[in-house]
């Protein structure tokens, strides 16, 4: 029990200031009553208009705030199925710098969608406050329904009640920040040509996901202080680096003294692109500020990378619970239901064998939660002796606010679950040449496929381990990276491609070492330096 | 807690622009490429049309640090029905679980290829850019106007064969019947009073005198009458024909190949995008545009544009047969009134020496003077008889140019300079 306590409690901040200041309500312990039924449901065309959308919004809004949903306000944003395709293309963002790739996303996107390859998301959320949602033009009144009590109560309140989001994210100024990157690129292409800017960004994105902070909160700052700063910053970044590197090479023949000579960096660091902004001997100040930039945006969607499941689980349940409350109280007409039940059953279809399905499976775990809270079996009180029979409003709050997919999964789903999935675990090994079945779903392997599936939604397991390893300080200033095997697991041969992105940041030769479980180094990459 | 709903619709359409562009200028050489491509495989007619690109996915992947095969994976699944634990699974044959299997392909959407289309205006963008455009300023023919003459009503002057008979005869006849009108009504009335003095007693002298006094009154009236003349120069009418001039809706391109064996695919793929401009620049000015294809070698042949440029056939060189066979099709087909004829001539300038001489007599006497215009162009750097002889043609003021070019990016600027507006320097 205490165990279980334990490791809810895994990344919880131990007091409300930490996470800047923002102190987190009540959840409420179950839902508040509606003061009135309304006369007649609301109008149920399938066209929308603003007075309806509006009148729709209030509803939701109030029935959202009676099971205590706490969000950012909401700004809706009416857009064609173009602009959503621009959308899709920079990352979702309303405002980003310009890119080759984002290009390429877009004429993706557009070429999928005019062929009926794929029907757009309904919606786009962004994590700001106010909290931006986009509604699609060619929704009916019915999808935009949806998509208000999806985006605008489930992911906008799972963005500000989550840690991660909390710790990692700061909604009032990233479309500050993201106009600031975009002109800031802008002005660097405008003086340094569009090639040099675009082959930085390319190498700053192969790096992208190793430009992440995990264990430290970024210092919130306001734009006007980021701004203000940025001279002072360039000034002494580059004067610490002159440090660095003042001593001349030397011959390697001083064995004793290239000994004695301090490692550098002390410890691995993990975050790449952090440690070639602050030490990269050759890069210009603007330079650094661009990689500052894509290291900034990458620590923005971390937490979205290490919550899907979690996050677009909390939509779809609040969209549903939301709705069907709306049903419950006589606001929603039978057509309606029908038609938004319809995109919803979509949405959480899962195809036997196939990946699974994170709408699916995070809709799945909430209702589960619920379900356990009302409706405990024996197995569930067994399994969760902590939640069986609770409140379940409050129950649901805390297990969106404190987890991520892995400790989440880790700890919430259920044997009940995992028998309506029919999971099962394969292990392939290299080494042998059957696939095995490691755990399906009975008695005996309900843990172990468990820890497995949370172990999947584990990035550190996801994405190979990869850190500064050590600098060739009196040498010939290469920089070795050190990646370290998961499982015995190689790395893919981009790796070579990869390395070339890190010498043209970091200026000189880079090495790339791969050592498996016992230290041994089984494989390694070398790029000599660019030319200059 | 104020709700705000924001009409984004009319604004920020095309945001993502700049990013394509990013994303052509980037991958330029591959659709360079597939322009050429579509150049070479393209018919003339069929020239302002977009494309579909095709790049290779490695050359737009973004790599990232990322696990290969090999090693321990436990993956899990749902949808178990049949296995139990410790079942083992044959792995497929040929490589791992779900990766790496497709196959590229350099043509076709294989699905290691990322295809996207090219619009019309990039499109052409890209193919002008290929023939070293300078900025993609349109040069203008020297713009001979164009007159149509049309009927605008009579004139009273021109020429007899203008002449206009009933509209005369019947001016005349309106000027005779005025000029004569008081002469015969006083022509009626003395023949009115002779009647009556006729009835009267012609005994009596002075009636006998009024009598011969009135005869001779009408005689002289009538004289006077018969005097008027039947056709006067005043009532003579023509025909009025106004020209007026107009914007000429037809043209005629002749290509003129020589396809001797000299003639490899390289240079005729220069010769074809020669003819391609000029096709584009003739669609500019005229709504209809014929083209009639001639290949020669020591015969010339009307054909389609398919065997116009990829027929293997070949043999010696007698460049007047094509221009015999050109002035042929304009007689039958193509009335100079009627048609604005264009030709162009492309060829390596090897020739039949003999011939040479005949080709520059037929171009001045029979058809220079049908033609708007025509452009030699030769595809090769060595000059023969026949540019020799065609350097006359040129510097004897006929509508006449001849370049030379020998790289695609020579092909534009010839062009321009062939079509250089009249008196605009080069």
């Amino acid at each position: 029990m205490s165990q279980i306590e334990n490791r809810r409690n895994i990344g919880r901040a131990s007091d409300s200031g930490e996470y800047g200041g923002r102190r987190t309500p009540e959840p409420l312990r179950e839902m508040k009553p509606l003061p009135r039924r309304p006369s007649q449901h609301l109008a149920s065309p399938s066209d929308w208009t603003f007075e309806l959308i509006d009148e729709y919004h209030d509803v939701i809004r109030a029935t959202a705030e009676r099971y205590g949903l706490d969000t950012y306000p909401n700004q809706l944003e009416i857009i064609t199925a173009e602009q959503m395709m621009d959308a899709y293309a920079s990352v979702g963002m309303p405002v980003n710098y310009r890119h080759w790739s984002y290009g390429k996303e877009f004429i993706a996107t557009e070429r999928n969608y005019k062929r009926g390859q794929m029907g757009l998301a309904y919606e786009i959320v962004i994590n700001s406050d106010p909290c931006i949602a986009y509604l699609m033009e060619e929704n009916t009144m019915a999808m935009q329904a949806l998509v208000i009590a999806h985006a605008c109560y489930g992911h906008n309140s799972f963005f500000k009640g989550n840690y991660l989001f909390r710790m990692w994210t700061d909604a009032s100024s990233i479309i500050d920040y993201l106009v600031y990157a975009k002109n800031y690129v802008a002005e660097c292409e405008e003086r340094h040509g569009m090639e040099a800017v675009e082959a930085l960004l390319d190498s700053c994105h192969a790096l992208m996901n190793h430009g992440v902070d995990r264990y430290r909160r970024p210092a919130k700052l306001s734009l006007a202080e980021e701004r203000a700063r940025l001279k002072d910053r360039e000034h002494y970044a580059q004067q610490q680096i002159n440090d660095l590197w003042r001593t001349l090479p030397r011959r390697a023949d001083k064995e004793a003294e290239a000994q004695s000579a301090r490692r550098f960096p002390e410890e691995p660091q993990e975050n790449i692109l952090y440690f070639i902004e602050k030490n990269a001997p050759l890069l210009e100040p603007w330079q650094r500020e661009v990689v500052r930039i894509v290291r900034k945006i990458a620590q923005y969607f971390y937490p979205q990378r290490q919550t899907q499941v979690m996050n677009e689980g909390w939509a779809t349940f609040w969209h549903h619970r939301l709705l069907n409350q709306m049903y419950d109280d006589g606001y929603l007409s039978d057509g309606m239901m029908i038609e938004w039940l319809k995109s919803h059953t979509n949405v959480i279809a899962q195809q036997p064998m196939a990946n699974l399905n994170p709408y699916a499976l995070g809709f799945a775990m909430y209702t589960d939660i619920k379900r356990i809270c009302e409706q405990p079996t024996e197995e569930d009180r067994r399994w969760f002796p902590d939640i069986a029979g609770s409140d379940w409003l409050p129950t649901l709050h805390h297990a969106m606010r404190n987890f991520k997919d892995e400790s989440f999964i880790g700890q919430y789903l259920s044997p009940n679950l995992m028998r309506e999935f029919r999971l099962f675990s394969i292990v392939d090994d290299e080494k042998l040449k059957d696939y095995e079945i490691s755990a399906i779903h009975d008695e005996s392997g309900y843990q172990h496929v468990r820890e497995a599936l949370s172990k999947q939604y584990d990035l550190s397991t996801r994405e190979p381990n990869i850190q500064v390893w050590n600098v060739n300080l009196r040498g010939d200033r290469s920089l070795t990276l050190r990646h370290t095997q998961h499982m015995d697991r190689p790395l893919h041969e981009t790796a070579q491609e990869v390395l070339k992105h890190v010498a043209r940041l970091w200026g000189f030769g880079v090495h790339l070492e791969s050592a498996n479980a016992l230290g041994d180094i089984t494989q390694r990459w070398s790029v000599p330096a660019p030319e200059h | 807690m104020l709700q705000q709903i924001i009409d984004r619709r009319l604004s920020g359409k095309n945001k993502s622009i700049g990013n394509r562009e990013r994303f052509l200028r980037r991958h330029k050489e591959q659709i360079r490429e597939a322009v050429r491509r579509a150049v070479d495989g393209r018919g003339i007619r069929d020239m302002e049309r977009g494309e579909d690109v095709h790049i290779p996915k490695k050359d737009l992947s973004e790599p990232v640090f990322g696990h290969g095969e090999g090693g321990v994976r436990e993956v899990v699944r749902p949808g178990n029905t049949e296995h139990v634990k410790g079942d083992r699974v044959p792995k497929p044959k040929g490589g791992g679980q779900g990766q790496g299997g497709g196959k590229a392909s350099d043509s076709g959407e294989g699905e290691d290829d990322f295809v996207f289309h090219l619009s019309k205006e990039e499109f052409m963008q890209v193919f002008f850019e290929d023939l070293a455009l300078p900025n993609l300023a349109r040069t203008t023919l020297a713009d001979t106007p164009e007159y149509k003459t049309h009927r605008a009503g009579y004139t009273s002057d021109g020429t007899p064969t203008n002449l206009h008979v009933v509209r005369s005869m019947r001016g005349a006849l309106g000027r005779r019947i005025a000029l004569g009108m008081g002469k015969r009504r006083e022509l009626h009335e003395l023949e009115e009073r002779l009647e009556l003095l006729k009835r009267e007693d012609a005994s009596k002298p002075d009636v006998k005198a009024l009598i011969a006094e009135t005869e001779a009154r009408i005689a002289l009236l009538k004289e006077r009458i018969a005097r008027i003349p039947f056709l006067d120069p005043i009532d003579l009418r023509f025909r009025s024909r106004v020209r007026v001039p107009v914007p000429t809706t037809r043209a005629v391109m002749f290509c003129l190949m020589d396809v001797s064996g000299s003639m490899d695919e390289s240079r005729k793929d220069l010769a074809k995008r020669f003819f391609i401009l000029l096709y584009l620049f003739l669609t500019r000015h005229y709504e209809k545009i014929d083209v009639v294809f001639i290949r020669h070698h020591t015969q010339a042949q009307e054909v389609d544009e398919q065997n116009f440029f990829h027929a293997t056939e070949t043999g010696g060189t007698v460049v007047s047969s094509a221009l015999v066979l050109m002035e042929q099709i304009i007689r039958e087909r193509y009335s100079p009134t009627e048609w604005n004829i264009y030709g162009a001539q492309a060829s390596d300038g090897d020739n039949w020496h003999h011939d040479s001489g005949r080709c520059r007599e037929l171009l001045a006497e029979k058809i220079l003077p049908l033609c708007r215009y025509f452009a030699y162009v030769q595809v090769a750097e060595q000059e023969q008889n026949l540019w020799e002889e065609y350097c006359k043609l040129a510097d004897e003021g006929y509508p006449f140019a001849m370049r030379k070019a020998v790289e695609v990016a020579q092909i534009y600027p010839v062009f321009r300079d062939l079509f250089k507006k009249e008196g605009a320097s080069t």
